[in-house]
């Protein structure tokens, strides 16, 4: 019987509505209470964090992560990339399942649930292939996938490009209750692009990515989860417009929830000036007018939650030319700092709604058991440093790629101790 | 015929750059001292026919990721009238199909002990990406559809031997702005010296939103034929385009080309350029190519001597011992 005290810390659990300063008790992993009255006398924990002046919230949950595993070791493990969120202050991540193979078999979803086992860091959850094979072909055995704890679907890289298949996810998710992530890209309209097209992208001479090639598929989906009655999460919004989409929406009731990346609200399509293939992503880096959009979203809650789509690339592929470089930047290590620095120290949300954002709502979204520190919850938390001023070093990261746009940037805020289960995983030095 | 002479010693002080990748980043002041070290060069050459000795012991790269003929021919003649060693590398002949990438491949080249790379490449910014990667100068002779910035230097070469000061003149730029590395370099070019620039073609070649930066846009040939002192046809050009930016060729000659009847209705000393190789029929009619107001081959003996001008800035004796140092941190932001 372990006990573990976090004393007189601010304590934030946007799911309960507690922000206070307050201790945390948890015994043998789990949360026993908050505040000196749930019968555990202070001297007699077995371990103590002194958390004076730091943020003490339920653990973070990052639901877009790729950790390449299996199939691309070279670029991140399962056990390189949970490192990384740990560090990052982040006790679960969501994976993607466009690995190779992709994750679409009941035994493909074990492997990972093993690995993760094996690699003993934070919680992985699962995100299973909507089509068999990510091909866009045919369901994959969705009923299967949630038996083995697969906790929602996607075909993330690419849409789920054929709208009667699309509909069909939708459709059939519901009796499981589980949420459709989509990558929403409608491919004829962004072709060959690396980058926003706008007016840099002209300049530059490179091919464009249209924001309405975002829109469109939002359009097509929310339309689709209207019709159907079914739950569709939208992965990492991009544009005003698809804002104003899943705004629209949500208003009329329909089952839509969607997720902002730092990059998205912090940088625009003027980074690519230089060239450098660490700010190429997919959606690409937008307009100033897009990213004051995306922190809107995020200020309103028509986006519900941060996530980071890390997207590990070993060194020797992104130093290509722009063309061939593969999308995609890193994001579990310095998502918090951007968090706080973009929105929080600038005043554009608080605390508490970055809480929810990074923990509450995402764990909600995935239906896993997470994202609080009720009693008897698992003891998954997070605590923040909210004034610490750090400078990103890729040298110092835990993932095994360095493609991160972020090196040598200051930021403001960082996890400085990661809780799973109520034992102390990373504990920032 | 006499030894020609060239009275500079050394690169002048006010070239600062180890590299020439793009003229949006010149200053107007760079973009005349290009200009004026060209048209000196031009002079001493005998009108680029003469050699000099200026860069004898230096040697240059044609490093060239895209096929090209005159380009590459012309770096190399300027190259050989400066006394310099001249290599061509073409990517078909490379380890670049063995999978190398094209860092290793310059890295590779490096260390065998040249003075600069003269690159072409189908993606925009590799010349950009190479200079932070190379310890030599590097020229960018074309980067798809970004820059190609001794062609933009030699078409206002071509207007300015002509016209003189650019202030005030007018010059449409026409065709497939879009996909057109000669037309950025043009519009940055003539811009900082004060031209007026049109960019004019179909609004699927032509985006409204050239007028950000101070450019007039316009999908209507005839009617701004009358205002331009200088015409630049560039090329459609087919490779680049993902899918069809207008219906048939026939269309786009009747509405974009430029014909003898369009020629009449124009000023009496419009000048006309095309950067080559023109498609005729499609952006000029062979009348009005071969007319006595086409620089169509003026621009490829001053693309001689504006070359002459960029190697020479690029790896001429730099004067002093402090520019050498402050010269090679540059990079770009």
């Amino acid at each position: 019987m372990a006990t573990l005290l976090i004393r007189g810390g601010r304590v934030i659990d946007p799911a309960q509505n507690i922000d206070r300063i307050d201790d945390v008790l948890v015994r043998d992993g789990l949360v026993v209470s908050i505040g000196h009255d749930g019968g555990q006398p202070l001297g007699r924990a077995d371990e103590t964090i002194e958390a004076g002046g730091l943020i003490v919230a339920p653990g973070l949950v990052d639901m877009h992560v790729h950790l390449r595993e299996p199939g691309r070791e070279e670029d991140e493990t399962i056990e390189t990339g949970t490192r990384a969120a740990l560090a990052g202050g982040f006790t679960s991540v969501a994976c993607i399942p466009n690995t190779e193979p992709p994750i679409d078999t009941q035994a493909a979803v074990e492997f990972i649930h093993q690995k993760a086992a094996r690699a003993d860091t934070c919680n992985v959850f699962v995100v299973a292939c909507v089509s068999r094979g990510r091909e866009g072909k045919e369901l994959a055995e969705i009923g299967r996938l949630v038996e083995a704890g697969a906790v929602a679907f996607s075909d993330d890289g690419a849409p789920v490009y054929d709208a009667e298949l699309m509909r069909r996810a939708l459709e059939y998710c519901r009796m499981f209750d589980k949420p459709i992530l989509a990558h929403e890209e409608v491919l004829e309209l962004s072709r060959g692009g690396v980058m926003n097209e706008g007016l840099v992208s002209l300049l530059l001479g490179l091919p464009g990515m249209p924001a309405a090639a975002e829109d469109v598929m939002i359009g097509r989906d929310v339309t689709l989860t209207e019709a159907t009655g079914g739950r569709l999460h939208v992965m990492h919004v991009s544009t005003a417009g698809g804002v104003a989409l899943i705004r629209d929406a949500k208003r009329r009731g329909v089952r839509v929830t969607a997720e902002a990346c730092p990059h998205h609200f912090t940088l625009t399509d003027e980074s690519l000036r230089g060239f450098d293939s660490n700010y190429k992503m997919s959606p690409p880096l937008r307009t100033a007018a897009d990213v004051e959009a995306i922190i809107e979203g995020l200020v309103d809650g028509t986006i519900d939650c941060i996530a980071t789509d890390h997207a590990p690339h070993a060194r020797e592929k992104k130093m290509l030319e722009l063309d061939r470089a593969p999308f995609g930047i890193l994001g579990l290590e310095t998502a918090v700092g951007l968090s706080v620095t973009r929105l929080v120290a600038t005043g554009r949300i608080g605390w508490p709604r970055l809480i929810e954002s990074l923990s509450t709502l995402p764990a909600r979204i995935l239906g896993i058991n997470r994202g609080t520190l009720r009693p008897g919850a698992v003891a998954d938390v997070t605590l923040i440093d909210p004034e610490r001023s750090w400078q990103v070093d890729i040298n110092t990261f835990r993932s095994k790629s360095v493609n991160s746009p972020f090196h040598g940037w200051t930021l403001r805020g960082r996890a400085v101790a990661t809780i799973v289960g109520g034992r102390v995983k990373y504990r920032l030095g | 015929m006499p030894a020609a002479t060239f009275d500079r010693e050394s690169v002048p002080p006010q070239w600062q750059h180890r590299h020439l990748l793009d003229l949006e980043r010149l200053t107007p002041d760079e973009v005349r001292l290009l200009l004026d070290t060209a048209a000196l060069f031009k002079e001493a050459t005998n009108g680029c026919r003469a050699k000099l000795g200026l860069l004898s012991g230096r040697t240059i790269v044609n490093l060239f990721f895209e096929n090209s003929t005159r380009t590459r021919t012309s770096f190399s003649l300027a190259a050989r009238r400066l006394g310099a060693d001249v290599v061509d590398f073409t990517a078909a002949s490379s380890s670049l199909s063995k999978g190398e990438s094209f860092i290793d491949t310059a890295k590779n080249l490096e260390a065998m002990g040249i003075d600069a790379v003269v690159v072409r490449h189908a993606t925009p910014g590799t010349p950009h990406l190479l200079s932070q990667y190379l310890d030599v100068g590097v020229i960018n002779a074309g980067d798809g559809p970004h820059e190609h910035p001794t062609q933009g230097l030699l078409d206002i070469f071509s207007i300015r031997e002509r016209r003189g000061d650019l202030r005030g003149v007018t010059v449409g730029l026409v065709g497939d702005i879009s996909h057109s590395r000669t037309a950025r370099s043009n519009l940055w070019g003539l811009m900082k010296l004060g031209a007026h620039v049109i960019l004019c073609g179909p609004p699927t070649l032509v985006s409204e939103r050239w007028r950000e930066i101070g450019v007039e846009v316009s999908h209507d040939l005839d009617a701004i034929i009358p205002r331009c002192d200088v015409l630049n046809l560039l090329r459609i050009q087919f490779e680049r385009q993902n899918t069809r930016p207008f219906p048939s060729v026939r269309e786009y000659a009747h509405l974009y080309a430029m014909t003898g009847e369009r020629l009449r209705r124009a000023k009496p000393d419009l000048l006309i350029l095309a950067p080559g190789p023109i498609n005729r029929g499609v952006e000029v009619t062979a009348e009005v190519a071969d007319c006595g107001q086409s620089l169509i081959l003026d621009q490829v003996t001053n693309g001689l001597a504006v070359r002459m001008a960029v190697l020479w800035l690029v790896c001429g004796p730099r004067g002093g011992s402090a520019g050498g140092s402050t010269v090679r941190q540059e990079r770009i932001v």
